[in-house]
């Protein structure tokens, strides 16, 4: 791998080496060795064209572990950047000598054209493009649910909120689909699910009791607020009251399923706080675990520039 | 002048001839088709063996990008485009910069025709003021400036009631109206066919429903005003259904495919690739197979190119921030001879699409190979195999998905009004 842009093509053994090598870190990230050399006088710039706090740090964090330097740069996203700006943009940076990209941007599909418009030596991971995909944040997903429950096979996994718009959901899917988990259900409604989902190999649900019927996971997706706006749902109490994730809806899946959520996270609107604090919710853990799996593919990328 | 073209394949659907036959050109006419002309001396003999002759052909789709758009393309390069493809007469539509909204624009493409253009350039003229969709332009002053039609193209009417009224003025002032049918509203911000490649690259949708729904509200108000329509750029086969129905029912109406909707689909979509970026949208291969069953219905009068020729920073950018369209003028007979091999339809058929059925759409004098007809003509090697590179392309424009494809059938020589305006060297 030169660039890790989408979960969509990878190899079940590559999404497996990732989450091994994510594993060899974690005693790095919480044990007593807080560096190691591996990327030392690497250039990696975290590129964000969006708005991000929790993504952006953990990645700064992971390079920092990984000895290499790195540059933050946020753009405005009120600005319209232009595609033209966009690559004059990354041109500069280019010059600078810089080793791996971390990009996020509003356009599905941003990723992928700074791969194909850089010099060859330079990695891109894409940390959110638009709708399209948010791979880091599926690995790390995928390791919290691994460490957790151990091998997919025989896993049932609920995505439940705002597929339509949500570049997590979809590199979710992909990453489960590739990983062999028994079966993968979305529960949305009709407004909030894209065309033909179903042909990711997904099954769909419109009632929230009947989708998280005996799940072992539940990944409850962010409902933007700018959602009520444009006909998409009537309120967020409305939504609530259908889809939000409370103790008792907790209650109808596995009794020993656990609850995730990529954050930020609405409370009251998409899921409960006391199903957020409660027992069952590994939200915390996937902040934790997400800087070894960033570490693992950022060193899995510079590991194939040299 | 006299120029005397040998033993061609000629098909001109406009005299139903179809056979191998010399043609004979006089100045600027057509002097006669098989038989030779009394007292003939030729100056220039053509041996066109295992050539086709076909009328030079009439697209009403192109985009020269002047006034105001140079940095695109312009009236030489796109001209010249189109000779080097076959076609003698083009439309430019009327989504310049400004918008094609009075006699000066009119004028002013005329001019440039004269003085840099290689064949003959005829205008739709904009339908409401600046395109805005809301006040109706000056219909009368650009008919008396020569506008064959009127359109807002892509851009959006305001409410069926200045729709309504658009075509009746329209109409009464003998103007064809060329509507595009989309729902802006449900097209939303949307790039691409809503389907399952739209869904897995997580970009926004254009359902089938905002080009039926706006095809049926066109269709209730032609019931109620009587007032013809030709309907541009069809993308769905149900869309494509009603105006059969329509037709069928009464309606005063007609239609057009561009050629690649017959050949792309929304599933040839990979990488993100901006140069697949079109509106309409490339809609599902069930669609392609729908509009290829039904190109050779009564109701389809123009396989047209739908030319949209690109600056290439309009194309680099992620693919919902480049601008729609591709540059197809070059492609256009290459893929009209391919739906023949393909066996959509019959040789003379297809070349009626391109020659005689949208000029007389157009109600222009071309598009037929009668002696005392202009002699624009195309001669076209079926045979010749040949790689479409950005560096082989004549036009300013090289975003097109068929970029380093192989294409089968090319042209040899192109004549406007008796003249040689392009001859292929290689």
């Amino acid at each position: 791998m030169q660039h890790f842009l989408t979960t969509e093509s990878l190899s079940k053994d590559q999404l497996t080496n990732i989450l091994d090598t994510a594993e060899s870190f974690t005693n790095v990230d919480g044990g007593t060795i807080k560096k190691v050399p591996l990327l030392r006088g690497k250039t990696i710039v975290n590129l964000f064209f969006e708005a991000s706090t929790r993504t952006r740090t953990t990645f700064e964090l992971a390079a920092k572990r990984l000895s290499a330097d790195v540059l933050n740069i946020n753009i405005s996203s009120s600005a319209t950047v232009k595609g033209e700006s966009l690559l004059d943009t990354l041109r500069n940076l280019e010059a600078m000598q810089v080793d791996m990209f971390i990009i996020r941007h509003q356009d599905s599909g941003a990723a992928e054209f700074l791969s194909k418009h850089i010099s060859p030596h330079i990695s891109v991971i894409n940390a959110g493009d638009g709708r399209h995909a948010h791979p880091t944040q599926a690995m790390l997903d995928m390791y919290t649910i691994r460490k957790i429950k151990g091998e997919f096979t025989n896993l049932k996994v609920a995505i439940v909120g705002d597929l339509l718009h949500s570049r997590v959901a979809r590199s979710q899917i992909h990453a489960l689909r590739i990983l062999g988990a028994k079966e993968i259900r979305v529960i949305a409604p009709r407004t909030l699910l894209p065309a033909h989902i179903e042909s990711l190999g997904v099954k769909v649900f419109h009632k929230i009791e009947a989708g998280l019927k005996d799940v072992d996971v539940i990944i409850m997706l962010r409902l933007q607020k700018e959602r009520m706006q444009g006909a998409l749902l009537p309120s967020e109490h409305e939504y609530f009251h259908l889809f939000g994730l409370t103790k008792e809806r907790v209650a109808l899946a596995a009794k020993d399923a656990i609850v995730m959520h990529p954050g930020p996270i609405n409370r009251g609107v998409e899921i409960s706080s006391e199903v957020a604090d409660g027992p069952q919710s590994v939200i915390l853990k996937q902040v934790s675990y997400s800087i070894a799996v960033r570490m693992a593919i950022m060193a899995m990328l510079a590991g194939n520039q040299s | 002048m006299k120029i005397e073209i040998n033993n061609a394949h000629i098909v001109d659907p406009a005299n139903d001839v179809n056979k191998i036959a010399n043609l004979y050109i006089h100045n600027k006419s057509i002097a006669a088709v098989g038989d030779k002309p009394t007292d003939w001396q030729a100056d220039t003999v053509i041996d066109a063996k295992g050539s086709y002759v076909f009328p030079g052909l009439v697209d009403i789709a192109t985009r020269l990008r002047e006034p105001g758009q140079k940095h695109k393309a312009t009236i030489a390069s796109e001209t010249y485009a189109a000779v080097s493809g076959g076609i003698t007469s083009v439309v430019c539509l009327p989504d310049t910069e400004p918008a094609i909204n009075s006699p000066a624009e009119v004028e002013l493409i005329q001019q440039r025709t004269n003085a840099t253009g290689h064949c003959h350039v005829y205008v739709i003229g904009a339908l409401t003021s600046q395109l805005k969709g809301s006040m109706l332009s000056e219909m009368a002053a650009l008919k008396e400036a020569g506008v064959v039609g009127v359109s807002n193209v892509l851009h959006p009417m305001a409410n069926n009631l200045v729709l309504r009224r658009a075509m009746e003025y329209a109409s009464s002032q003998d103007l064809t109206l060329f509507y595009h049918p989309m729902d802006h509203h449900l097209a939303a911000n949307g790039c691409i066919h809503e389907g399952l490649s739209a869904t897995r690259m997580g970009l926004a949708g254009i359902p089938t429903a905002a080009e039926t729904a706006a095809v049926g509200s066109c269709l209730a108000l032609i019931e109620q005003t009587g007032v013809r329509v030709h309907f541009c750029r069809l993308s769905t086969q149900r869309a494509l259904q009603m105006l059969e129905r329509a037709k069928f029912d009464g309606a005063p109406i007609s239609a057009d495919i561009s050629a690649h909707q017959l050949f792309l689909s929304d599933m040839d979509i990979v990488d993100f690739d901006s140069n697949y970026h079109l509106l309409p949208p490339l809609r599902s291969r069930s669609d392609v197979a729908g509009l290829r069953l039904k190109l050779g219905s009564e109701i389809i009068v123009s396989l047209c190119s739908d030319h949209q020729p690109h600056e290439r920073d309009a194309k680099l950018a992620p693919f919902a921030s480049t601008e729609p369209g591709i540059s197809a003028l070059e492609t256009l007979l290459p893929l009209a001879l391919r739906l023949v091999k393909d066996e959509v339809a019959s040789l003379a058929n297809i070349i009626s699409l391109l020659t005689c059925k949208p000029a007389q759409l157009l109600n222009i004098n071309a598009g037929s190979l009668a002696p005392g007809q202009a002699a624009d003509i195309c001669i076209c090697d079926p045979a010749i195999e040949w790689q479409l590179t950005a560096e082989s392309m004549h036009s300013s424009g090289k975003n097109t998905p068929f970029l380093n494809k192989t294409l089968k059938g090319k042209v040899t020589h192109t004549f406007v009004d008796g003249k040689l305006v392009f001859q292929n060297n290689s």
